[in-house]
């Protein structure tokens, strides 16, 4: 007789719902061949944002949802990823697909070296320091002058398009396949991630450190190797958006903006949820830019008001984010209920 | 030979003295049963010898190793397991994640892990809750999960803080018989209980404490006849 442990040890370790997959499967492909159909330049810049703040936003859920250690400075690690492709490709003439890779690298580092001390501190003092160390990084850029200081660095034109320099004039074609090939791989690996001896042992920390403790889990050790990991998803966004728009300054790229629009957006989607924070991309992105071209410049601040109104809502009515409305069969953590 | 030696085990926080001069031996194989009124430093005892507070005096000697001031972690992986009096479940996560979590102590891959979890939530009859938030369960079924928990780091001591307490009276006969079935598993036991007959049921020894200090240490039958203990208990109390 089958025994309800046997029933037990034949369920899949995770999900493998066939709705789900072939949701995932038509879903890339329909963003696989979208620049086929020739859509106009403002829709694939619109692709192209969604693309680098669903990654961004997945840096930050990694960090947050996932190990529970709330970040306020997480812009610093963009800002390290656009400057050490830029500079490198600016003063030697590294191409920048080396420089998106040293860039993770300095951004694991500059992690380790904020990790080690502040995430000693618990939860509202390391989000202080965080905060703190996000804006220390915009001064120092701002007043060093190797790399341009407040002026920033604009990055010289390559004569025709060139897949080494990263640089495409005639379509943004290519920009948008980049990091469409970003998103595809962070949240593949992310899922992977989660779905680990390393993903269980992070959330543990998240729900109760003692408890993690007495289960063999050095604390402070996951919670850096999360940190980490964390840096190395956002630094490419900031080399990528450099060879995207072709200058570096440190209002843009360190800009304090993009540590809360990353926050913002995963809590509206669902926080600790994998698809979390592509919800809350998709749907503040295409809403920031319709407001910046009715209300012209960056939009007058008023999608920032916007955004913190829609976030006192969720807060109230809906912590778990907007991906809690979809069938709960269909989400990761419900899998067998 | 000894699993497990306290030698003069001393925590004072602040003028207070939870715990002064304590010294005992665990042999392995059997359930030392830890008995005292509230405040007698019981909970503190289990938070020295695992590493959540760091002891002022003594020593703490864990299968040849001193493992006095060691980080928790360190300790566990060692080989020493615990429950918490408060508990602690993982609220967000099901039973099955809960258990697995403790698993992957010995375990790197999701299956093996997955595999084993399922067989200890098996052995402590939860299995058909293995998908439910560990929110949804009761309290004798949290306690069952932080039993299972521990267990899947294979530990060879086992710190057990209060697994009866707070639980209503009919839940309480499987969890003594489930102490047993982990004792007959090979597992030392050491459990705070404030039940007295189940300590002494299923207790090879006992230790007394009152005041942060040990007042006896003995079989369960010589500790129910002394003197110290009964006054702890009961109080030297006028007749009236």
């Amino acid at each position: 007789m089958e025994t309800v442990l046997d029933h037990a040890r034949q369920e899949p370790v995770w999900n493998t719902n066939k709705k789900v997959i072939v949701a995932l499967v038509a879903l890339t492909l329909g963003l696989i061949v979208f620049p086929l159909f020739g859509p106009s330049p403002f829709y694939l810049h619109l692709m192209i944002l969604i693309f680098m703040y669903a990654v961004m936003s997945q840096s930050w859920n990694v960090i947050a949802g996932l190990s529970g250690q709330i970040s306020l400075g997480h812009g610093a690690f963009f800002g390290i990823g656009a400057y050490t492709s830029s500079v490198l490709y600016v003063q030697y003439g590294i191409t920048p697909w080396l420089g998106i890779l040293l860039g993770m690298v300095f951004a694991a580092l500059v992690a380790i070296a904020i990790g080690i001390p502040m995430l000693r501190l618990s939860g509202h003092y390391f989000a202080i320091a965080t905060l703190l160390i996000g804006i220390s990084f915009q001064v120092v850029f701002q007043r060093w002058e190797m790399v341009g200081a407040a002026s920033g660095l604009w990055i010289p034109l390559t004569e025709e398009s060139s897949w080494l320099a990263l640089q495409f004039h005639d379509s943004k074609a290519p920009y948008y396949y980049i990091f469409l090939a970003f998103f595809a791989v962070t949240y593949l690996l992310v899922w992977r991630l989660s779905n680990s001896k390393i993903g269980f042992r992070l959330r543990a920390v998240r729900d109760d450190y003692q408890a993690a403790s007495s289960l063999g889990i050095d604390v402070s050790r996951y919670k850096i190797i999360a940190y980490v990991i964390s840096a190395i998803i956002m630094a490419p966004m900031g080399s990528l958006f450099a060879q995207y728009i072709l200058i570096v300054d440190p209002d843009r790229m360190f800009n304090l903006e993009i540590s809360i629009l990353v926050l913002l957006m995963t809590v509206l989607g669902g926080i600790g949820n994998i698809w979390g924070p592509l919800v809350g991309v998709a749907i503040l992105i295409p809403i920031s830019e319709y407001t910046r071209i009715y209300l012209g410049g960056t939009g007058g601040a008023v999608d920032l008001i916007f955004y913190g109104l829609i976030l006192m809502l969720i807060c109230v009515f809906r912590p778990a984010g907007l991906i809690s409305f979809l069938p709960k069969h269909l989400l990761e953590r419900e899998k067998h209920r | 030979m000894s699993i497990l030696s306290v030698e003069n085990l001393g925590k004072s926080f602040g003028g207070i003295r939870a715990n002064h001069d304590i010294s005992f031996d665990i042999s392995p194989g059997e359930i030392l049963g830890i008995i005292g009124p509230n405040g007698a430093g019981k909970s503190t005892l289990f938070d020295l010898i695992t590493g959540y507070t760091r002891a002022d005096t003594g020593k703490v000697i864990f299968d040849g190793n001193d493992i006095t001031r060691m980080r928790p972690d360190r300790i566990s992986n060692l080989g020493i397991g615990r429950t918490f009096q408060k508990l602690k479940p993982f609220a967000d996560l099901t039973l099955l994640e809960n258990v697995m979590i403790g698993s992957f102590a010995r375990e790197n891959n999701i299956k093996d892990a997955r595999d084993k979890a399922l067989e200890i939530i098996d052995f402590v009859d939860l299995i058909e809750k293995r998908h439910h938030f560990a929110r949804e369960l009761s309290t004798g079924q949290r306690k069952r999960l932080e039993l299972a928990r521990a267990m899947a780091t294979e530990p060879k001591l086992l710190l057990m803080d209060e697994v009866t307490g707070g639980v209503d009276q009919k839940t309480i006969p499987g969890l003594v018989a489930l102490i047993q079935k982990m004792k007959a598993s090979g597992v030392t036991i050491a459990t705070i209980e404030h039940n007295i007959n189940i300590i002494m049921e299923v207790s090879d020894h006992i230790l007394a404490l009152d005041q942060g200090q040990r007042i006896a240490f003995g079989r369960p039958r010589d500790i129910q006849n002394n003197e110290k203990v009964i006054d702890a208990y009961l109080g030297t109390v006028d007749v009236a």
